[in-house]
């Protein structure tokens, strides 16, 4: 039970890092929409378009660390093996 | 007699229709007039734009330096890329976006008004109200003119087009954004970026 606590723990920020880095380790915060750049032709302005798209930031780091931290805490506190 | 009263009277009003001023809309079918703006922070700068743009200016190609105008701005349209930064900009406490829904800047006066070809620079002086505080600012602006363009843009339509462009700055103290709190998480000064188009349709 301890062993799963710990192996758990390090699973969420394995896959956490591994999730922020696979999206582009944004290194600031964590953003749910993206600008797009589009050039109107006729114009020559350039306007936004802002899509939908999640982008974890160390906001979402530190909160996968600190339910790792949370389950790593827990597992000193559990029994070695479950009878 | 009556023959040159009528050719008089008809050569006044046509040369008067010709030197009146065109109202252009600003409300964008598009969707690319768009207000930027940008703040210093520790961890990363905070980039947002306003799309919900709209308003009227009137504007003289024979005389530029006459343009009067006023450009409105939906505050519920900013946007930043992080959904809790949006919640608190929005909010009670930044610009509190229901007792406040526009961002307005009205023109007063043009001055230092350059002209070469289709293109205007100038520095413009009216009123910036934001939070519900006016304040008279002077900024930059160039307006190009673009004859008979409308149709490229908007199928269909016959007209001209002015295209707005001006990057000036503002102290968030000075309309009443939490003046003297928080400058260490967010600055005092605003970067913002105005690219709109407008449309006069013949």
């Amino acid at each position: 039970m301890k062993r799963s606590f710990r192996i758990l723990a390090a699973l969420l920020v394995l896959g956490a890092v591994a999730f922020w880095a696979a999206a582009g380790a944004n290194p600031g915060w964590t953003k749910t929409r993206v600008p797009k750049r589009v050039t109107d032709e006729v114009t020559g302005l350039e306007g936004v378009q802002w899509q939908d798209k999640f982008v974890p930031g160390v906001d979402f780091l530190g909160a996968a660390l600190l339910g790792a931290g949370i389950l790593a805490g827990v597992s000193y506190f559990v029994p070695a093996k479950s009878k | 007699m009556k023959m040159k009263l009528a050719i008089l009277v008809l050569m006044t009003t046509t040369s008067a229709a010709l030197a009146a001023p065109q109202s252009f809309d600003f409300k964008d079918p598009k969707g690319i007039n768009n207000a930027g703006f940008k703040l210093d922070a520790p961890l990363e700068s905070i980039n947002g734009s306003a799309s919900g743009i709209y308003g009227t200016v009137a504007f003289d190609a024979a005389n530029p330096g006459a343009t009067q105008g006023k450009i409105t701005v939906a505050t519920s349209s900013l946007i930043v890329p992080n959904p809790m930064q949006r919640q608190h900009m929005l909010g009670k406490e930044w610009l509190d976006a229901t007792k406040f829904p526009t961002i307005i800047f009205e023109s007063k006066e043009f001055k230092n008004v350059q002209t070469a070809g289709d293109t205007t620079t100038a520095d413009v002086t009216g009123t910036f109200t934001l939070k519900g505080v006016s304040k008279e600012l002077t900024v930059p602006v160039k307006l190009t003119y673009l004859k008979d363009k409308l149709g490229d843009r908007v199928p269909n339509q016959k007209g001209d087009l002015l295209v707005i462009r001006s990057n000036f700055s503002i102290k968030r103290s000075d309309f009443n954004i939490n003046p003297g709190r928080f400058e260490d998480k967010v600055s005092d000064s605003i970067e913002i970026t105005l690219s709109v188009a407008g449309a006069s349709p013949k």
